[in-house]
């Protein structure tokens, strides 16, 4: 039996893969990695791309993940995978359309305003009006 | 028995509305039950999302774990406290109502947390999460930086990236200097429990004394890069586990005010339907009597 390492593979969303391997491939940041039992703890991100668990001699199971963190400690490696493709341009238009619906849900209380004026003014007619039924009932 | 007629009518009459009267309410109750039982299986599907989205959140509550054992070159600005004058707030709510007070106690929470804020001279920044929650605080008045809402029942990180940003280069650029996030935290179906809890600064845990000896990771490219990006998919997480128990909270509320609202409806047909037969039995009587008056007059 040959030396293995512990894979835990993980995204936000769902556990993907956790078991022992023999070694583990996976595209750093700075290019491909091997890690093999008592790697030197390590930590880097990934980019997209695969990453190859190898189980044993001849069982591999390929993963792909969309950039992630890959954490190396002497007996575990941990995989945390993004679910969405990042990038510093797209996290930065993701925030500005998030302002963005802020400042229109400000904008938009006037119109709101109005709507729950309304609603109020609305709701008062209601009950005169059933004032007014309960008073003729009452008087026939 | 002069009045007689109108006696008789009146009694058809009442039956009659008394009749539209249940099925009205029966088409009401349908109505809840359904969404009861829709409720109830979107909250166990939910629950299971919660349940896969703990790995991740731990794993990287590992890792920053060791990293503050590995006494780094680097010391990250989200693990060291400053003075607090302004904080920022994520408050997650529910998109949809019919929940019972669920948003309502996350509210009042979160005005009773604020007002200990203010009156402390701390300013506030809100970033509602869900529709109930943008609503609520456009209504109330608050500085809402950014919003998200319409998640949907399966809310993805994705959507999540955008509103978690803003917060999070507001603490870069010295806007706020402290970061939270309230919901409802899902303890089982039938309690809720409203939490307020820190994101930022990250509290380094206690000092763990079996792991003294000097040792640090290998970074690659530098220190610096790589605790950015850890530690903003750590907040990333934290948050969007928030709003996955905020989900499950919400499916757990509404199918328990749905089954009290079936439950409500089903004694209201019940009084109604005896109410119903008192009436007819009473039409009966009447008509009867009129028929053996009758009888005995010729």
């Amino acid at each position: 039996m040959a030396m293995t390492i512990h894979v835990d593979i993980v995204s936000a969303e769902a556990q993907i893969f956790s078991g022992l391997a023999e070694m583990v491939v996976a595209p750093a940041i700075q290019g491909d990695v091997g890690i093999l039992p008592r790697h030197a703890p390590f930590l880097t991100p990934l980019r997209p791309g695969e990453v190859r668990v190898k189980i044993s001699r001849d069982q591999e199971e390929p993963f792909y993940v969309s950039g992630g963190m890959l954490e190396v400690q002497p007996h575990v490696v941990t995989i945390l995978s993004d679910t969405a493709i990042r990038a510093h341009d797209l996290d930065e238009e993701a925030a500005m359309a998030a302002k963005q619906r802020a400042e229109k849900l400000l904008q938009d209380r006037q119109a709101a305003f109005d709507y729950a004026r309304a609603q109020a003014e609305l709701a008062e007619a209601v009950a005169q009006l059933r004032a007014i039924e309960r008073l003729r009932k009452i008087r026939r | 028995m002069l009045s007689s007629p109108t006696w008789k009518q009146d009694n058809m009459a009442k039956s009659k509305e008394i009749r539209t009267k249940i099925s009205s309410i029966k088409s009401t109750q349908k109505i809840t039950r359904a969404m009861e039982m829709v409720a109830a299986s979107k909250m166990r599907r939910a629950q299971e999302r919660m349940r896969k989205s703990r790995p991740y959140a731990e794993k990287i509550r590992t890792v920053i774990g060791h990293l503050a054992h590995a006494h780094p070159e680097y010391k990250h600005p989200y693990m060291i406290g400053r003075p607090v004058k302004r904080i920022g707030l994520i408050i997650i709510s529910s998109d949809r109502g019919l929940c019972g007070g669920l948003n309502t106690n996350l509210f009042r929470t979160t005005l009773a947390a604020m007002k200990r804020w203010r009156n402390t001279g701390i300013e506030m920044d809100l970033c509602t999460v869900g529709n109930k929650s943008s609503l609520f605080f456009r209504r109330f008045g608050g500085n809402i930086v950014a919003q998200t809402a319409h998640l949907g029942d399966a809310p993805s990180l994705e959507s999540l990236i955008g509103t978690v940003r803003v917060m999070l280069d507001a603490y870069d650029n010295g806007t706020i200097d402290q970061l939270y996030v309230v919901f409802n935290r899902f303890i089982n179906t039938m309690s809720q429990s409203v939490q307020v809890q820190q994101l930022l600064p990250i509290s380094a845990d206690e000092q763990d004394t079996k792991l003294q000896h000097h040792w640090d990771y290998i970074y690659e490219p530098n220190s610096q890069e790589v605790l950015d990006g850890l530690l903003m998919r750590y907040i990333e997480s934290l948050v969007y586990q928030a709003v996955v128990e905020n989900n499950a909270c919400e499916q757990a509320a509404r199918m328990v005010a749905m089954k009290s609202a079936s439950d409500n409806a089903g004694g209201l047909i019940e009084e109604l339907q005896l109410a119903y037969n008192k009436a007819r039995q009473s039409a009966i009587t009447q008509e009867l009597s009129e028929i053996v008056a009758g009888a005995a007059a010729v």
